[in-house]
């Protein structure tokens, strides 16, 4: 297990360097320009333009304007955002643990979905729920969250007036009026981003369960006498989980892709949102760090997957 | 795999067909075995429809996308406005059958750049083992492994304003944004590829074509390629919806098309601070997206069916 879990985690490296010169490469083509406000500014002088490049090397040759940028990045400094005049990993500390909260919370409501819709529809293939729960898993996963998240904010807090439909982090109740504000804000989001996920996955879990479960091993189980559910859970949920955890990888850059737009629509103070902003403000090292974070979300997420391949596929892991 | 139950109940064996000796020719099979699932032909029939409308629409509903009316604001349905009206008075309708036929063909276009880009690099990869295959691989797993959607935003953002004074505002947009989603799109299908090309590689029929002479090239566009089309076009498929979807998405974040060119994402951004006192603003658009989306979906399901040649019906 343990040389599995090294090789994995010399994968992760070069598609992490690979990432971060793609990432800057795109960067450096672009014709943005960090000082464009100050240039319309007619107060700040040219010279003192021409200064500020120079001292944060943009003038510099692509190739040691990258090394240099990994080198900082490397240090754990990653460049101070010229909009908001903080240090960039301060703006994304800050904002970091909302985004995990919400797409984590996502990712366990999906998975509640998934697993016990997919594989009850999996033991009674073509019976009405099985086909209830295909045609709700199609609609599901074609609703783009956008629009789900508009059709909630219309139905939970505009007619029914249930639920906040603007997230806050500073919530100034105290003890348990803070978690119920908490938990009441969160519900929407997590439920769009959840939904979204869980429907998809729904088709996943059902095809691998229908791989499994007419097997001759399954088969083998009934016969000892065991349990229905046993059967079920131990014998067929481990091993259609297998492929279903390889599709799930597959999809984490859509998850946080979806996590940017629910932010987007509940006004979220997560990192999703945080890219918005710097976009439309031209706040190049911000631009750069977020993208960064996300792939090496995504990345972590996918040896995540990996080592749960392995544990649940012992096979790989010894090979 | 004794007795293994296929993904569809339309998959199950039909008695009696099997020993059929009536000749049938491809495309009506291939319409026979379409036709059984239901849900697939309903979507079909829903999304050409929705196809005309958006195309022979604006011939016959002829209110100007741009009409601007402050005496009709943010009105509900109604008869001079069948969709209602937005912010500035401008017909719903009008501006979502204009809006339609850039999502559609966002959509068409983008997913041809997915296709294309994917069978070349799968085929590629499929054909010529050793280094070249492993280093197109790892550029696949690559790309899948790349944040898309951040970097959509990215791209699109830097690109947009130098692309728009080569092109023009319209079609710089439209380029932009198709060839950055088929960009992110292909891994895919060059992975479906790659996979058809290292079976169908070693089949007989390849083999007595080698064996005759032919050259690699020729094996590969007139015997491998071919064959291994069927699950691309279900691939092609889902793609289209997938790329409105994302169009849609940029549309929606703002930086997609410009204010001027209501697409359905864009009109849904626009809608969206007034959910309050125009919810019609925000609804038509969005179903109209749900609509197309799901209808795709279910006519690649219905293909997916079609085209798996070892599923007996």
């Amino acid at each position: 297990m343990s040389r599995y879990l090294l090789r994995r985690l010399a994968i992760v490296i070069p598609s992490l360097l690979g990432i971060s010169i793609v990432l800057f490469t795109v960067l450096a083509l672009a014709p943005g320009d960090p000082f464009e406000e100050l240039a319309t500014n007619p107060n700040i002088p040219q010279e003192v333009r021409a200064g500020l490049r120079e001292k944060f090397g943009l003038d510099d040759p692509i190739a040691l304007r990258y090394l240099r940028w990994f080198m900082a990045m490397v240090h754990g400094d990653w460049g101070f955002s010229f909009v908001s005049r903080v240090d960039v990993d301060v703006l994304i500390r800050q904002r970091l643990s909302t985004t995990l909260f919400v797409v984590g919370s996502s990712q366990i409501l999906a998975l509640l979905v998934a697993l016990p819709v997919g594989v009850f529809a999996a033991t009674r293939p073509y019976s009405i729920f099985d086909q209830i729960a295909n045609t709700l898993a199609f609609i599901g996963f074609s609703l783009p969250t956008f629009f789900t998240g508009i059709l909630f904010i219309l139905l939970f807090s505009i007619y029914l007036d249930w639920l906040p439909f603007v997230y806050r982090a500073d919530i100034s109740a105290t003890g348990w009026h803070w978690y119920w504000a908490h938990i009441k804000q969160a519900l929407m989001p997590v439920a769009v981003l959840g939904l979204f996920q869980g429907a998809s996955w729904t088709r996943y879990v059902r095809s691998a369960a229908l791989d499994v479960i007419r097997l001759d091993y399954v088969t083998t189980a009934r016969a000892k006498g065991l349990a229905e559910g046993t059967v079920v859970v131990k014998h067929v949920v481990r091993n259609a989980l297998i492929p279903v955890v390889t599709l799930v990888a597959l999809q984490m850059p859509a998850v946080f892709g979806g996590a940017i737009v629910t932010e987007q629509i509940f006004r979220i103070p997560g990192i999703g949102s945080l890219l918005i902003t710097s976009i439309l403000a031209n706040d190049t090292p911000v631009i750069m760090a977020v993208t960064f974070v996300f792939a090496c979300l995504v990345i972590l997420f996918n040896l995540l997957a990996d080592i749960l391949y392995g544990w649940l596929d012992p096979r790989i892991a010894y090979r | 795999m004794a007795g293994s139950t296929h993904a569809l109940p339309t998959a199950s064996v039909k008695a009696g067909t099997i020993g059929r000796t009536k000749h049938v020719s491809a495309g009506l099979e291939a319409w026979r075995r379409f036709r059984r699932h239901r849900l697939a032909v309903v979507s079909a029939v829903i999304l050409t429809l929705m196809v005309l409308a958006v195309a022979l629409g604006p011939l016959l509903w002829q209110v100007p996308i741009n009409d601007i009316d402050f005496t009709a604001r943010l009105k509900g349905p109604s008869w001079s406005h069948p969709f209602g009206t937005d912010d500035l008075g401008q017909d719903l309708l009008a501006r979502m059958l204009y809006g339609g036929r850039i999502s559609l063909a966002v959509g068409l276009a983008a997913m041809s750049v997915a296709i294309v880009v994917g069978t070349v690099v799968g085929a590629v990869a499929g054909i010529s083992r050793g280094s070249v295959d492993a280093g197109l691989m790892w550029v696949t797993d690559l790309f899948l492994a790349l944040p898309q959607l951040p970097l959509l935003l990215l791209i699109i953002y830097l690109f947009r304003d130098s692309l728009k004074v080569l092109v023009g505002p319209e079609f710089g947009v439209f380029i932009l944004i198709v060839a950055v989603i088929g960009a992110f799109r292909w891994m895919p299908v060059a992975r479906l590829v790659r996979a058809q090309f290292f079976s169908l590689r070693e089949k007989e029929f390849v083999e007595a074509a080698r064996a005759l002479g032919a050259t690699t090239p020729r094996l590969v566009v007139r015997h491998i390629l071919p064959n291994s089309l069927g699950p691309v076009i279900v691939a092609g498929t889902i793609d289209v919806a997938n790329a409105i979807i994302a169009e849609s998405t940029l549309s929606f974040l703002g930086l997609g098309f410009p204010p001027d060119i209501p697409t359905w994402g864009r009109i849904l951004f626009d809608a969206k601070d007034y959910l309050d006192f125009a919810p019609h603003w925000a609804l038509f658009p969005g179903a109209a997206i749900f609509l197309t989306v799901l209808t795709i979906n279910f006519i690649g399901d219905g293909l997916r069916d079609t085209l798996d040649p070892r599923k007996v019906m």
